[in-house]
């Protein structure tokens, strides 16, 4: 197995051997109701965790995904229920707004030299300042395209539901893949990734390509906005507070290297799931805080990183490898 | 010389950074089907006339001319649409990404919009066969070995450029048989009448694979040459720039009293670094290192300072057997080493002249025993003066120093621990005449006084003029150890350039 794979498999060893657990003690956690609520409490969380795999395996951070999230979620609720705008139009807007945001971090990090991470703190800021400028409260939206939406659901034998944003969010991820694996620009992000003075002497044309991965970031965190405008029918400044960093949980957790160039858009998702069963098994279980997800979270994350250092260490390039030449 | 069918020329080319001259009205003609040698120290020009050549700096006076055409290289990639390629010491690869996508990234076949990985992957194991590289193109690059590397590195340079291709020292990190396999694909791509310029330090590579041979020194063309009229001395020669005469002999006075070893080195040497020597140093004595860049030089000192430990040999000091795991070791035992490149190892650039000649004393006696201000002020004057540092104030920040004033700066950091050996790697390199002649001054009163050193430079005069033996680098390999009579330009630059077995090719 490609050693790149690895973290990947180990993920999703964990998870299935994580849920069967959590089945042996709560058989109820084994049904369609649970699988499709996974879905849908997840959607907005794994559409933002697609653009930030792309970010991570460029070698960069986006700390900015979460203001971004409750931003469009304000700007979208505003629009629609102040402005009386419909809401495919409002979302037209939020996402030309966050592909500018985006695009004009992306430009900063590459022009100027900064780190991204310094450029999307301050995006952070900006966007959840700019998010309770507009209000400070939480906007509700009632609209009938937001009641049809919420109605589109297929029913899965055994109760289940598969709602639209849980789709949408399968969607982005198969699409995500796509780009990431089956394109030059994937290539080009994998590229910076692996050495970005190598990048530019092999011809990569590295400013547009870093323009474009904050861009997609800012755009797919927007998405993620509209989404959870859908889950919660409301627009709320401090929403998704700190979804920035669960993004990054579940993209390392899902094997992606936190310093770039190696990593897998089908991992994240397996690293949300991860997550989401975290949290289902703290709700079925009735007793514990949900602060313990943060702890398993932190035990995960702490766990991969270990294990990274481990796999990448044990096969260091071009030692044991003795091959004809 | 006369035909002018150039596939690649630079006529006059002038290269100025601040007021120093790096390029100064050099010419170089390029043939195709010729593999040409770059040669000079370092800081001849070499690196700026290839990254003038590739595009990555612009000349400012003279002018680049392909096929006859005078042309302007933005860049390396506009270079590489005039048809010239560079391949780096470094891969400058992908690590992470497939062998078959580095050969093509940027260019990969597409189908309905995607990347046709079948195709892509296809067309990397054909190409690679041409270099007789049979390895799985969908592997990970950086699993494969730094030759199959560079030549996969190479394999892109020429797929895309195909005219010129620059390798600019690529069997710097390779062992013999990979550098055989290298050569073996150059020759091949040399037959397909390809021009190639070939840099390196190791003049056996040279005359291996080389056809003509351009020397440059101090920025300025040497000479230009057919290699296979030329000896090794007379490459090295021109390198050297010695007009050698075989006199001078040295003035010191071998001082070898079998009583006063300090030091003796036995079979003492590292993987990859240098290979196992013998050197006895005596109380008294300075050892004097000659060999051209690459040779070994500076690794050696690096090995016996514990910067880079040894992992054979045995070293006894004062006649008692020890082991230097690092340098704090070596200072213990009175060690001290100044290194080559002062800006990058020696300096503290932004400390003051005061911290940066305290911090190895104030090193050795430990965290516990901090020097006073004062304590430190008058270390610092003592040596300022003893040294002649020219400093507005101890307190300034010593890169605002010129370079002479640094390394005596540096070498007053080393004197003030009063050590027993102390090794200078190029101390007089870079820095001007009067400073110069100040540390040779003091090499020599430091001998006088009972010191041992070892004392590296590409000065053959000045190593001459104070060394009381020299001994002789060659290919990571101590090959000559000079003495009395014998320590003379003339006699050095034939033990540098000897070549005791195979015949040249």
């Amino acid at each position: 197995m490609k050693r790149s794979l690895r973290p990947l498999a180990a993920t999703a060893v964990i998870f299935l051997i994580a849920y069967a657990l959590s089945v042996l003690q709560f058989p109820g956690m084994l049904s369609t109701r649970v699988l499709g609520n996974f879905l849908t409490d997840n959607a907005f969380l794994g559409i933002a965790a697609v653009g930030m795999t792309f970010v991570i395996i460029s070698g960069g951070i986006d700390l900015s995904v979460g203001a971004v999230i409750g931003f469009t979620g304000v700007l979208v609720a505003v629009l629609i229920s102040w402005m009386g705008l419909h809401p495919l139009a409002a979302f037209a807007i939020a996402l030309g707004v966050a592909a500018l945001f985006g695009g004009a971090m992306g430009a900063a990090i590459h022009y100027l030299q900064v780190p991204s991470f310094i450029v999307t703190l301050a995006g952070m800021f900006l966007a959840r300042g700019g998010a309770s400028v507009i209000t400070q409260d939480s906007v509700p939206i009632n609209h009938e395209f937001y009641a049809a939406i919420s109605g589109l659901i297929i029913r899965l034998p055994g109760g289940g539901r598969l709602s639209f944003i849980g789709l949408l969010m399968v969607a982005v991820f198969l699409v995500g893949a796509l780009l990431a694996h089956r394109t030059r620009f994937g290539s080009y992000v994998y590229a910076l990734g692996g050495n970005p003075v190598s990048a530019l002497l092999m011809g990569v044309p590295v400013a547009r390509t870093t323009v474009q991965i904050y861009m997609l970031s800012s755009v797919l965190a927007a998405l993620a906005g509209i989404v959870f405008s859908l889950y919660t029918s409301a627009g709320y400044p401090l929403a998704a507070v700190g979804v920035e960093l669960d993004a990054i949980s579940a993209v390392v957790i899902g094997g992606t290297l936190l310093t770039g160039g190696y990593g897998f858009v089908l991992g994240s998702f397996v690293g949300v799931m991860l997550l989401g069963l975290v949290q289902t098994y703290i709700i079925f279980d009735g007793t514990l805080s949900s602060w313990w997800t943060k702890i398993v979270i932190g035990v995960l994350l702490f766990l991969f990183i270990v294990l990274q250092r481990i796999i990448f260490a044990a096969s260091a390039p071009g030692e044991e490898s003795p091959e004809k030449v | 010389m006369a035909d002018n069918n150039y596939v690649l020329e630079a006529r006059g080319v002038l290269k100025i950074f601040g007021n120093h001259v790096a390029l100064d009205g050099v010419d170089f003609g390029l043939r195709s089907g010729e593999v040409h040698a770059l040669l000079g120290e370092n800081g001849a020009g070499k690196s700026t006339l290839i990254k003038i050549l590739t595009g990555a700096y612009q000349p400012d006076g003279g002018g680049i001319y392909v096929d006859g055409a005078k042309v302007s290289l933005d860049n390396p990639l506009h270079a590489q649409t005039f048809g010239i390629g560079t391949v780096y010491q470094e891969v400058n690869l992908l690590p992470n990404r497939s062998v078959a996508e580095n050969l093509f990234l940027g260019h990969q076949p597409r189908r309905f919009g995607f990347v046709d990985f079948r195709k892509m992957e296809a067309d990397a194991r054909a190409l690679l066969a041409i270099y007789d590289l049979h390895i799985d193109p969908a592997s990970e690059l950086g699993t494969h070995s730094v030759a199959v590397q560079q030549i996969v590195a190479i394999a892109r340079a020429v797929q895309l450029s195909g005219k010129v291709l620059i390798l600019d020292e690529p069997t710097a990190s390779l062992d013999r048989n990979e550098v055989e396999r290298l050569f073996e694909v150059v020759r091949g791509l040399k037959a397909r009448g390809l021009a190639i310029i070939f840099i390196t330090h190791f003049l056996d590579q040279v005359f291996a694979l080389a056809d003509r041979v351009t020397v440059l020194r101090n920025g300025k063309l040497v000479d230009t040459r057919q290699l296979d009229a030329l000896s090794r001395t007379d490459v090295v020669r021109l390198m050297l720039g010695k007009d050698i005469a075989f006199s001078g002999a040295t003035d010191v006075e071998p001082s070898e009293n079998p009583d006063e070893v300090l030091l003796e080195f036995k079979g003492y040497g590292r993987k990859r670094g240098v290979l196992p020597f013998d050197l006895t140093i005596h109380k008294g004595e300075v050892v004097g290192v000659a060999g051209l860049l690459g040779s070994g030089r500076t690794e050696m000192a690096r090995i016996m300072f514990g910067a880079d430990p040894a992992d054979q040999g045995t070293l006894s000091v004062n006649g008692k057997p020890t082991a230097i795991r690092k340098t704090t070791d070596a200072i213990k035992h009175g060690f001290g080493f100044c290194p080559e490149d002062r800006k990058a190892e020696g300096i503290l650039g932004d400390l003051s002249v005061r911290e940066n000649i305290v911090i190895a004393l104030q090193g050795k006696l430990g965290w516990f025993k901090a020097l006073n201000r004062d304590e430190q002020l008058e270390i610092a004057g003592r040596f300022g003066e003893a040294m002649d540092i020219r400093a507005a104030s101890l307190d300034m920040p010593v890169k605002l120093l010129s370079g002479g004033n640094q390394q005596k700066v540096i070498l007053s950091r080393w004197l003030a621990t009063d050590p027993a050996f102390l090794i200078l790697d190029e101390p007089t390199r870079g820095i001007d005449v009067g400073a110069h002649a100040e540390i040779v001054r003091t090499i020599n009163r430091l001998r006088e006084d009972g010191m041992a050193m070892l004392v590296i430079s590409s000065e053959l005069d000045e190593v001459v003029a104070y060394s009381s033996r020299i001994v002789v680098m060659r290919d990571r390999e101590m090959v000559a150890e000079l003495r009395g009579k014998n320590i003379n330009p003339g006699v050095i630059v034939q033990a540098i350039a000897n070549h005791p077995d195979e015949a040249v090719a």
